[in-house]
């Protein structure tokens, strides 16, 4: 049985081109060369804009282009980096980086980004994504900020996922889905126009 | 305070000791605040200096992660309480992030000069 938050399309029509990377959990390599995110995040970034109907010849379609680029790369970089930096190590299961476009009838770009957690980081996380969907996320932004320049220790935890929402206007869900007795994969989804 | 670089596989920062200019290029997302701590020294460290202008310039720094992000809104912030330094931050409309994401800065320091062009 799993559990949904926020804004989550669980089933992605099959109609569309869609592209997944996926990592092993025990690729020492991977989580070492930290840049492997960004160049995932542009590598998504940049093979998803020759998925959108836009000509790059007209100036109005080439800025949009241009812009979802920027949307997707940063995006797509703080799904990946949050799922690497959280991916319970002994699990035996893949970090997931993917993108979708759905037209309905504007153009959204479906980020998406999956790990493995085990209970208490799942209770601790859904405890956050509550606070974050029950709260002003421009206000929760300064507060976080102001916080954490008070106090070195605490992780900044979140203001990933606040900037996409007030910078980018992202729209974002995430699913649980219990694989094992301890473990579960997380996977959060990001909706932005493009 | 002397001129100073830093530099990693993808950016540079720099300061500019005579203008009192920090200027970023290329792409930083580093895992954490610990990484982003020599920059972080380096900003508290120029305006501890006591300028009467500082000034960073953003308009060459391509990509920046939330710890980025974050990183440069607690050095703005703690600037609030420092009313003799005047900030001015440079950036570039053609960079996606400082479009979407420089505007905020002012939230946390009003008289910030923020200049996007």
């Amino acid at each position: 049985m799993y559990q949904i938050f926020g804004d989550y399309i669980d089933i992605l029509p099959p109609d569309r081109d869609s592209l997944e990377l996926s990592f092993t959990s025990s690729s020492e390599d991977i989580k070492n060369l930290w840049k492997n995110q960004r160049l995932s995040a542009h590598f998504l970034a940049n093979c998803f804009i020759n998925f959108l109907p836009l000509d790059e010849n007209t100036p109005e379609e080439e800025q949009r282009i241009k812009e979802a680029q920027g949307s997707i790369s940063y995006v797509a970089n703080e799904l990946i980096e949050n799922a690497m930096k959280f991916n319970l190590e002994t699990a035996a299961h893949q970090v997931k980086l993917g993108i979708y476009f759905l037209e309905n009838p504007e153009l959204v770009a479906v980020v998406f980004a999956t790990n493995s957690v085990d209970q208490i980081q799942a209770q601790a996380f859904q405890a956050f994504i509550k606070e974050l969907l029950g709260s002003d996320p421009q206000e929760l932004y300064i507060s976080q900020v102001e916080s954490s320049a008070t106090d070195d220790s605490s992780t900044q935890s979140g203001l990933g996922f606040l900037t996409m929402i007030n910078d980018y206007q992202a729209r974002l869900g995430w699913k649980f889905e219990p694989l094992l007795a301890d473990v579960i994969a997380v996977t959060v989804m990001a909706q932005i126009n493009v | 305070m002397a001129n100073q670089e830093i530099r990693g596989e993808d950016y540079v920062v720099y300061y500019n000791a005579n203008a009192v200019i920090v200027t970023f290029q290329g792409e930083l997302a580093l895992r954490s605040p610990k990484e982003y701590a020599p920059i972080k020294d380096l900003l508290d460290e120029v305006a501890s200096s006591r300028p009467a202008v500082m000034t960073l310039d953003l308009k060459k720094l391509e990509f920046l992660n939330s710890s980025g992000i974050s990183m440069l809104s607690k050095f703005v912030l703690g600037l609030r309480n420092n009313q003799n330094i005047q900030l001015a931050i440079l950036g570039s409309h053609d960079v996606p992030w400082q479009r979407k994401s420089l505007r905020n800065l002012q939230k946390f320091l009003p008289s910030l000069r923020l200049k996007v062009e």
